[in-house]
C-alpha cells in the first residue's frame, strides 16, 4: 500500500507544485494548532473561572483573550535554569520529545472534506498516511518519553516520582485506548483517518458513537483523559502531592514548551474523539454555492470545542483520583471492558448469532472477573502489612509508650 | 450513603455556576462596597464651626496597644483658640507601620475627635510617609479626609468615618441604641446612628450598603435576607438602573 491509494494528490507524478501544496498545508496546519492552543488556554482559564464564580483573565485584549500571549512573553524573558544535579542533555531534550509528537498528531486529523483547487484535489488535513490512526498511538507512546525523561533528568525527587507515575499511568491506559481504536478500525475496515470519517459521513446513525454502542466512546474518553494527564487523572501533576510534577525544575521557555504540548494534546485528542466517534467534519451542509467547504470545517471546530469544554468541565467538577484508584480503573475495569466489547463487535460483524453468542460469553466472563476481583481484593486487604488508614488503631497508645520512658528519665 | 446519581452533582453544580455572576471583582479597577464598620485610615474631626475636636488628652496614645500614636497637648492661645476648651492637640502623629487598626483609640477618645475612615489602600514607599502628622490627619474645610498622593480613595470610603462607633450603646445600655450621643461634624452636621444589635438600621441616612446583597446569588436560600428572595432583587436592580438613567439633580 503506497501513499497514493489514500491521498489522490500524490497519485500523479510529484511536481514542484505538489511539493509546494504539501509545504503550505504543513505551515497552515502549524499555524492552526498554534493559534488554537492560544485560544484553548484562554478558553480553559475563562471557563474554569466562570465555573468557580471568578472573573478570570480580563486585562489583555477583549475578555483577556491575549492573556496567553502575555504569559508566553513573560516566560520567554525569564531565566532559563538547568539544575546542577540534572542530566543536562536529556533535560534539554525532554520538552521537545513532548512537543513534537503533539504537533505531529494534529497532522492526521481531517479538518474538512476534499477541496479541488486549480485541478489539484486537496484533502483538508496535513497528512493522510495509510497507517492513519496508528500514528496517533505511536506519538502518544513517544510523548510518554517526554514526561518520563523530564522527571528523570531533573535530578530531583518529586519530578522523579511524577515520571514514575506518568510512565505507569500512560502505558496502562494505552492498552484500553488501543483496544477501543481496534473496534473503530474493525467496523471501518481502514486505518486511515480520512476513511474513518468518510465511513461516518452518511448521517448521525452512521456515527461510530451509535454504530459501536456508547461503550467504546466512554472508554476512549476516560482513557484519553488519563493519557493526557488531565483532571481527574492528573496524579502526574498533582500539585498537592508532587509540587508541580515532572516540570517542577523547568523554567522559562522549556516550561512553556511543556505547557504548550499539554494543551496541544488536549485539542488534538478532542479532535480525534470527534474523528473516531462523531463523524469528524460530517454534518448538515446547506446548499450555498462556493461555500460548501466551509461548513464541514465549522462542524469539526464546533464538535472539537464541545469536547475541549468537556475536559474543562471534568477539571471543574471532579476531584483527583488516588494513584491506586487510577491503576484499578485502568487495569481492572477499562481493559477487560474494552477487550470484551471488541469481541462483541467482532462477533456482530460475522452475523447476529455469533454476536449474541460472544455477548453472552463476555457477560459470563465479566461476572467471573468481577467475583475474582472481589475475592482477590479481600485477600489482599487481609494479608496487607499495614491495615488501611480507617482500620488502624488510634496511635495514642504508641505515643504514650514513647512518652513514658522520657517522663521517667526526667523524674530521675 | 452516597447515591449513584451524586456522581453527576459536581457536573450540575459547575454548570449552574456558569450562569451565576462572579463573586470576585476586577479589583483595582472596581472596589466592592466597604462594610459599614470597616476600620481604615484615621481622620481627626472638627466641629461644625471648624474648631478641632482634639483636646490633647493623650488617652488615645495611652490606650494604643502598639504605641503608634504620639500626642502632645498645649494650652489654647487666648486670642485665636484651636479647640473649644482649655487645651488642644499640638502634635498628633500616627505611625502606620505599626498601627493595627484596632480602633481602641476611637473608643478611648472622649470627644470623638479621632475616628477611622474606610480606606486601607495606602501604599507609601518610604518610612517618612508612613508617619501621618496632624496636618495630614485633620479633615479639610468640607469635612472630608485629605487625599494624599499614595492613597486610593473611592466613593463611600470618606463619608461615614467611624460608623461603628455611632452604633454601639454606651456602657452596654441597649436603650441608648440609635440615640445620638455625639457632636456634629464639620460639613456633615450630626451624623445618623448606624444599626446596632436591635437590628434597626437606616441605610439611607447612614449611607451604608449591605454587601450581602452582592453575595445573595451565591448564598443558600436560608442564608439569604428576606429582601433577596424571589423577584425582589430583580425589581431592585431595575429600579437602580432606572435611577442611574435619570438626569442628575431631578431627584
Amino acid at each position: 500500500m503506497n501513499l497514493a491509494t489514500v491521498d489522490p494528490l500524490l497519485s500523479n507524478a510529484t511536481t514542484w507544485i505538489i511539493i509546494l501544496i504539501v509545504l503550505i498545508k504543513v505551515v497552515v496546519g502549524f499555524g492552526v494548532i498554534m493559534t488554537s492552543v492560544i485560544l484553548m488556554i484562554w478558553f480553559e482559564r475563562k471557563a474554569i473561572s466562570d465555573m468557580q464564580s471568578r472573573i478570570g483573565p480580563e486585562r489583555w485584549g477583549p475578555f483577556g483573550i491575549l492573556q496567553t500571549l502575555a504569559d508566553g512573553i513573560k516566560l520567554f524573558f525569564k531565566e532559563d535554569i538547568v539544575p546542577t544535579e540534572a542530566d543536562r542533555f536529556v533535560f534539554k531534550l525532554a520538552p521537545y520529545l513532548a512537543l513534537v509528537p503533539a504537533i505531529i498528531t494534529f497532522g492526521i486529523v481531517p479538518l474538512g472534506g476534499t477541496v479541488t483547487i486549480a485541478g489539484y484535489p486537496i484533502q483538508l488535513q496535513v497528512a493522510n498516511p495509510p497507517m492513519g490512526i496508528l500514528v496517533m498511538l505511536a506519538m502518544s507512546g513517544i510523548s510518554v518519553y517526554g514526561v518520563m525523561l523530564a522527571g528523570w533528568a531533573s535530578g530531583s525527587k518529586y519530578p522523579l516520582m511524577s515520571s514514575v507515575r506518568a510512565s505507569a499511568q500512560m502505558i496502562s491506559y494505552e492498552a484500553a485506548l488501543g483496544l477501543t481504536i481496534v473496534t473503530v478500525v474493525l467496523i471501518t475496515g481502514s486505518l486511515s483517518t480520512h476513511d474513518i470519517v468518510t465511513a461516518q459521513s452518511q448521517g448521525v446513525w452512521h456515527w461510530n458513537l451509535i454504530r459501536l454502542g456508547l461503550v467504546p466512546f466512554a472508554i476512549y474518553l476516560i482513557a484519553i483523559t488519563a493519557e493526557l494527564n488531565r483532571p481527574p487523572f492528573d496524579v502526574v501533576e498533582a500539585e498537592s502531592e508532587l509540587v508541580g510534577g515532572f516540570h517542577t525544575e523547568y523554567s522559562s521557555l522549556r516550561f512553556a514548551l511543556f505547557f504548550l504540548s499539554e494543551f496541544m494534546n488536549t485539542i488534538t485528542q478532542s479532535a480525534i474523539i470527534v474523528t473516531l466517534f462523531f463523524g469528524g467534519p460530517a454534518g448538515y451542509v446547506p446548499n450555498i454555492p462556493h461555500l460548501h467547504w466551509v461548513f464541514p470545517i465549522m462542524w469539526m471546530v464546533g464538535k472539537t470545542v464541545f469536547f475541549a469544554f468537556c475536559y474543562i468541565w471534568f477539571r471543574a467538577a471532579l476531584p483527583r483520583f488516588r494513584y491506586d484508584q487510577v491503576m484499578d480503573l485502568g487495569w481492572k475495569r477499562l481493559i477487560p471492558l474494552s477487550l470484551g466489547w471488541l469481541l462483541v463487535v467482532a462477533g456482530f460483524m460475522i452475523n447476529r448469532a455469533w454476536g449474541i453468542g460472544t455477548l453472552g460469553v463476555v457477560i459470563l466472563a465479566g461476572v467471573v472477573l468481577a467475583r475474582s476481583f472481589t475475592i482477590g481484593g479481600e485477600r489482599a486487604t487481609k494479608s496487607a502489612i499495614l491495615p488501611t488508614v480507617a482500620q488502624r488503631p488510634w496511635p495514642g497508645a504508641i505515643i504514650h509508650s514513647m512518652m513514658e520512658p522520657k517522663l521517667e528519665a526526667e523524674e530521675e | 450513603m452516597a447515591k449513584w446519581s451524586d456522581f453527576f452533582g459536581g457536573f450540575r453544580l459547575t454548570l449552574q455556576h456558569l450562569a451565576r455572576p462572579a463573586v470576585t471583582s476586577s479589583y483595582p479597577k472596581v472596589k466592592r462596597a466597604k462594610q459599614p464598620r470597616q476600620h481604615g485610615r484615621h481622620v481627626l474631626n472638627r466641629y461644625e464651626d471648624g474648631m478641632e475636636k482634639c483636646i490633647g488628652c493623650e488617652l488615645c496614645a495611652g490606650v494604643c496597644p502598639v504605641g503608634c500614636i504620639r500626642v502632645r497637648g498645649l494650652d489654647n492661645p487666648v486670642d485665636h483658640p484651636v479647640s473649644p476648651g482649655e487645651r488642644y492637640g499640638f502634635v498628633y502623629e500616627i505611625n502606620y507601620l505599626r498601627c493595627i487598626h484596632c480602633d481602641l483609640c476611637v473608643e478611648a477618645c472622649p470627644t470623638q475627635a479621632i475616628t477611622e475612615s474606610k480606606l486601607f489602600e495606602f501604599s507609601f514607599t518610604n518610612r517618612a510617609d508612613a508617619i501621618y502628622t496632624k496636618a495630614e490627619l485633620l479633615v479639610d474645610d468640607q469635612g472630608f479626609p485629605q487625599r494624599l498622593p499614595w492613597e486610593d480613595w473611592r466613593s463611600g470610603e470618606a463619608e461615614m468615618t467611624g460608623g461603628w462607633m455611632r452604633a454601639t450603646s454606651p456602657s452596654g445600655d441597649a436603650d441608648f441604641e440609635g440615640i445620638t450621643q455625639w457632636s456634629g461634624d464639620l460639613g456633615f452636621g450630626v451624623r445618623a446612628a448606624e444599626g446596632g444589635q436591635s437590628g434597626q438600621r437606616d441605610d439611607e441616612a447612614t449611607g451604608s450598603k449591605s454587601i450581602r446583597h452582592e453575595f445573595a446569588p451565591h448564598l443558600s436560600s436560608q442564608d439569604k435576607l428576606a429582601e433577596d428572595r424571589g423577584l425582589a432583587p430583580v425589581l431592585r436592580k431595575l429600579q437602580e438602573q432606572s435611577e442611574r438613567l435619570k438626569p442628575k439633580g431631578t431627584k
